[in-house]
């Protein structure tokens, strides 16, 4: 069975059609990538996924469940969680407050315990917390709990938000360019921790990635788009030599100079 | 990497940084600060004028604090405010008039004082229940809307209950209504206290911070699982229940109300104290009700110049600080142990991991 199957599914804004009749599964446990060249749809995809756009057409199945017509929080609450490609962190807040809102929806106590303060609220907030700064601590934040979001380094942004994703307690992550602006040894060092994270969690986890050599090294499955229609999927090798992802990458010409010289 | 298992358990326990018993120490301090004006109060002191002026004080308090949690912590722009005011001095004064003032008591005279005090509270709390519910019902359809839309819808709505209470002869349309006095001083003042309480609690819930990650990024709030539309009509119910609130002990304070006193304008003032004192800060609320309503007292005698100085005080604010007096610190703030902002200085308790 399945975690997550898309059908036939498009999008279209107006008369450009963003997504064209993708289809796509997703085993649990799995590390897949999804990339593409800048404008492919990659995005719009995972807008759809978490209950941003409708979709104009097909069907989302995540544990035998339909995903369309869902909002956002629902999706969030029935499992996927997603980080952003352009950080969207709760700025102003706490690195520990970013990470606790993500458990709001797990917390126990209800909003008049709140109020009186009651036996409750104390358990709830204790076990949010410790919740939380067990996860800063697999990412390493833990010593910066009480640091303002906006002030973190880069890279420790990136970091936050996939704590903040994983607080969320999904069973599929949505990872949009995790490693959009980080060096080739943050890159590393990330790609190790998602591999890490995933078997830690037992999460199942899907990655937009714009750079092709870093896909390569940590998915296990990869799915190629481009114009919003998929172009190719398989294993890392297969996708590297496959004709139409160069040429989606590199242009027509060079992909029949690859075909030659394959031949 | 990493051991989860291994997180400190001192480390959990100190994760807010305050001292224990912090919120002890404030309460204390309320309490003397109560017995104090109590005891000028009995010296001769303080005269009915100030003690009205301290009543109003408590009054805008609650108004400003109650307004702050749907502009300042959910940052949802609303300029109704007045409207749950009216909504909460009306039902309240309706109330007594037909309800406690038909009513004839019997009995030992502590008990008639308890079986009065009983009912003005019942009557407080409807008020301020109207208010709420006026709050989901205008609040599920408003808040789908969006910052100046918003505002407008929220105008629109302090402006219809005003003309509906002018054309309500019920409760005396805009001859204005006469209402018994029952607010005194320490009723405006344990109220106004209960109430700043009870939000400052729900703030710093877990409900309270997805309020918060409302206003931070609305967007990033839906995609961890926070039902928006619900903690925005959350804070905008809350919101309306104090007012109402407010609106109910004003009622009963200055003994007469007629829908002009609960105008725009009104929503105004409450929301030039919440900038001022900064949004997001209840202890910016708190400094800046007081301050302006002892401002506007002192300017009293200078009659229509003291909205121009009134309006100069605001410009040189925004000029200097725009983010208003307090910015989103909070008094309690002061007695964190600091730990932001120096990276390179390990956190002591890190190192007994």
């Amino acid at each position: 069975m399945s975690l997550l199957s898309i059908k036939k599914l498009s999008k279209s804004f107006g008369g450009l059609i963003a997504v064209n009749n993708l289809s796509l599964d997703i085993q649990p446990g799995e590390l897949v990538g999804l990339i593409g060249p800048n404008g492919a749809g990659k995005t719009t995809v995972f807008n759809i996924l978490t209950g941003v756009y409708p979709p104009s057409s097909g069907e989302i199945w995540f544990q035998e469940h339909s995903l369309v017509g869902l909002k956002p929080y629902q999706i969030t609450q029935k499992g996927i969680a997603r980080t952003f490609q352009n950080i969207r962190l709760f700025d102003n807040l706490t690195v520990l407050d970013n990470v606790r809102i993500a458990l709001h929806s797990h917390s126990a106590y209800r909003v008049t315990s709140s109020f009186i303060r009651s036996a409750s609220f104390k358990k709830g907030e204790n076990s949010m917390r410790r919740k939380a700064m067990e996860i800063l601590k697999i990412f390493k934040l833990d010593d910066k709990y009480d640091e303002i979001a906006r002030n973190l380094p880069y890279g420790e942004q990136r970091r936050l938000e996939i704590s903040r994703a994983l607080a969320a307690q999904p069973r599929l992550l949505l990872l949009d360019e995790p490693a959009a602006g980080m060096n080739p040894q943050e890159t590393q060092e990330l790609m190790e921790l998602i591999r890490w994270v995933r078997n830690a969690f037992s999460l199942t986890v899907l990655l937009i990635e714009h750079d092709m050599s870093l896909v390569m090294g940590v998915c296990e499955r990869i799915y190629v788009l481009d114009y919003g229609m998929l172009i190719a999927q398989g294993s890392p090798q297969e996708i590297k030599s496959h004709p139409r992802v160069i040429e989606a990458y590199l242009g027509e010409e060079v992909a029949t100079v690859a075909e030659d010289q394959q031949h | 990497m990493a051991d989860t298992n291994q997180v400190n358990q001192m480390q959990i326990a100190n994760v807010e940084n305050y001292p224990r018993g912090l919120r002890w120490v404030i309460l204390v301090g309320v309490l003397l600060l109560y017995l104090g004006i109590l005891g000028l109060k009995e010296s001769g002191s303080l005269n009915p004028y100030h003690i009205q002026i301290l009543c109003l004080i408590c009054i805008n308090i609650v108004l400003v604090v109650s307004l702050n949690l749907i502009n300042g912590f959910t940052g949802q722009f609303s300029l109704g405010h007045a409207g749950f005011m009216a909504v909460g001095a009306y039902v309240s004064a309706f109330l007594t008039r037909n309800v406690i003032n038909q009513l004839t008591f019997s009995g030992a005279e502590w008990l008639v004082t308890l079986e009065k005090a009983g009912l003005f509270l019942l009557v407080i709390l409807a008020g301020a229940l109207v208010a709420a519910f006026l709050g989901v019902l205008v609040g599920l359809p408003t808040l789908r809307l969006r910052g100046d839309y918003l505002a407008i819808a929220t105008l629109g709505l302090g402006e219809i209950i005003r003309i509906l209470l002018i054309n309500l002869d019920v409760v005396g349309g805009a001859r204005g209504y006469a209402v018994p006095k029952l607010t005194n001083f320490s009723w405006a003042f344990w109220l106004m206290v209960i109430a700043v309480l009870l939000m400052v609690n729900f703030i710093n819930s877990t409900h309270g911070r997805a309020c918060i990650s409302v206003r931070e990024d609305e967007i990033a709030a839906e995609a961890m699982g926070i039902n928006t539309t619900r903690y925005k009509v959350m804070a905008f119910t809350l919101g309306a229940f104090f007012a109402g609130l407010s609106g109910a002990l004003f009622a009963h304070l200055f003994v007469y109300i007629s829908p002009q006193i609960f105008g725009f304008l009104r929503s105004i003032d409450i929301l030039v104290m919440v900038v001022l004192g900064g949004l997001g800060s209840i202890t910016g609320s708190i400094t800046a009700a007081i301050f302006i309503t002892v401002v506007m007292e002192m300017l009293r005698q200078l009659v229509e110049l003291r909205v121009i100085i009134f309006a100069v005080i605001l410009i040189l604010v925004m000029l200097v600080r725009p983010q208003g007096l307090l910015g989103n610190r909070e008094i309690t703030d002061l007695f964190r142990r600091k730990q932001r902002g120096d990276p390179d200085e390990p956190a002591q308790h890190q190192k007994a991991v």
